[in-house]
């Protein structure tokens, strides 16, 4: 039998969402930089600012589940 | 070019190093952890089983005592208010020979029940009623750790700013100077002005203030000794208390448009004005608490990720799981270090951008043209 808490179920949900959000993130700026190689820098900035705006929200679900749990 | 090389391996082998005595460091107290919970399963020894949300938990928390080494902790002085007044005794009188928590009567009878102040009755009972009138003003690890850092962010830039006095500004930087001066400017160019406009200057204060306190906590957050090692930005009252100042900058510095934006969206029908006042009010809250949870839960991952990878070696029980683990704990720690820089980073900018998007002056609404609202960024 399968013991374990609905909240890992939905830490997990989190980070799938998450792993889509920072792969469009990713790839957007991958194309954005291989069309123009020069904007490189400002479009990195940006990258790591809107993929740290994603993974808060897994991280919100992390908290949400540490809660749920204790 | 030889010699740039070598020094980069030294200073990599170095922070290598620091790394692997955290791991091992973390092992100890884990090993301790596991002797003490095993103990009170109730006398199974080492072998007893092993709690890993607890020991986890108990790593990341505040504490009355600071952890040294080994059975060696630095004892707190612990401050209560109650109905009987102040008093102040050493957190060395709450526990016993064998480090678990013990009474101490002062104007009650005080014991630490998971690292919370209780007042017990003489038969070990947690008496509720009392322990709501104590208020607990202590020095905790937590406190002592944002002592630390303030007196050290007070020696370096009262440093700094010395040096500026003594050689201009116009001159080159020097020593530590040539450090802190592009990590200044940084947040200016890169967070301030952007983010402000041409008003900057007012908020720089609060920006640079912010940034390096934030950064500095979470980097001693990463050093497993003894002046490191609190989890203060993982604090959720930390970070609350940072929200709450960016919360009342940015409310007490909105102008008439930042407002009319709020209660009256200019451009929109008069019914879609009625609705989206609500939903733009709600937005003036939910941003300084997404900015205290973004932080606190950053780091606070930050740190159970690396607990937890060093706790496989006790959940395997074998020595030979730390061959995994220990690498990946030092890999996750040196993630950590970018992490730290850049949850200092965003919530500066995003601070900054909650400021721009206040005094922000509208020109635009003159013309009757429809006027588009930038989504909110939570």
């Amino acid at each position: 039998m399968v013991v374990g808490s609905v909240a890992a179920i939905g830490a997990g949900l989190a980070a799938i969402g998450a792993g889509i959000g920072i792969g469009q993130i990713g790839k957007g700026a991958v194309e954005g930089i291989a069309r123009q190689p020069e904007a490189a820098n400002d479009i990195r900035a940006n990258m790591i600012v809107a993929a740290a705006f994603v993974e808060a929200v897994a991280l919100f679900a992390v908290v949400v589940a540490l809660l749920g749990n204790g | 070019m030889g010699k740039n090389f070598k020094s980069l391996l030294v200073a990599a082998f170095s922070l290598g190093m620091m790394f692997f005595y955290n791991s091992s460091k973390a092992q100890d107290s884990v090993h301790h952890a596991t002797e003490e919970h095993g103990k009170a399963e109730g006398g199974h020894a080492t072998e007893g089983k092993f709690d890993v949300t607890k020991t986890i938990l108990e790593h990341i928390k505040d504490d009355h005592s600071w952890h040294l080494w080994g059975h060696t902790s630095l004892p707190l002085p612990v401050i209560l208010y109650s109905d009987k007044g102040f008093e102040v005794f050493s957190s060395s009188n709450l526990v016993d020979a064998h480090h678990e928590p013990a009474a101490y009567q002062g104007n009650y009878l005080y014991k630490t029940v998971e690292g919370k102040m209780k007042v017990v009755n003489a038969d070990g009972s947690i008496d509720e009623a009392a322990t709501k009138k104590v208020w607990d003003f202590s020095i905790t690890k937590n406190v002592a750790s944002l002592l630390f850092t303030v007196a050290l962010l007070l020696i370096i830039f009262l440093s700094v700013a010395n040096a500026y006095k003594r050689h201009g500004v116009k001159s080159a930087p020097k020593g530590f100077q040539s450090f802190m001066e592009p990590l200044i400017l940084f947040v200016r160019d890169d967070i301030a002005k952007p983010n402000i406009g041409h008003k900057y200057a007012k908020y720089m204060p609060f920006l640079l203030t912010v940034f390096f306190l934030i950064w500095i906590n979470n980097i001693l957050g990463l050093v497993p000794f003894f002046p490191g090692g609190a989890n203060v930005s993982g604090n959720i009252a930390f970070t609350m208390t940072l929200a709450v100042f960016t919360f009342i900058l940015v409310n007490i510095n909105g102008n008439k448009d930042y407002w009319k934006h709020i209660f009256w969206m200019p451009g929109m029908p008069v019914a879609m004005k009625i609705f989206l006042a609500p939903i733009e009010l709600l937005g003036v809250f939910t941003k300084p608490i997404s900015l205290m949870i973004r932080l606190f839960a950053n780091i606070t991952a930050g740190h159970i990720l690396v607990l937890s990878l060093i706790c496989l070696i006790f959940i395997f029980k074998s020595v030979f799981a730390a061959t995994i683990a220990v690498p990946f704990a030092i890999f996750i720690s040196l993630i950590e270090l970018l992490v730290a820089f850049l949850q200092a980073f965003i919530f500066t900018m995003l601070a900054a951008m909650y400021i721009g998007m206040a005094i922000e002056e509208h020109h635009h609404h003159d013309d009757h043209e429809p006027h588009y609202h930038e989504p909110d960024v939570a």
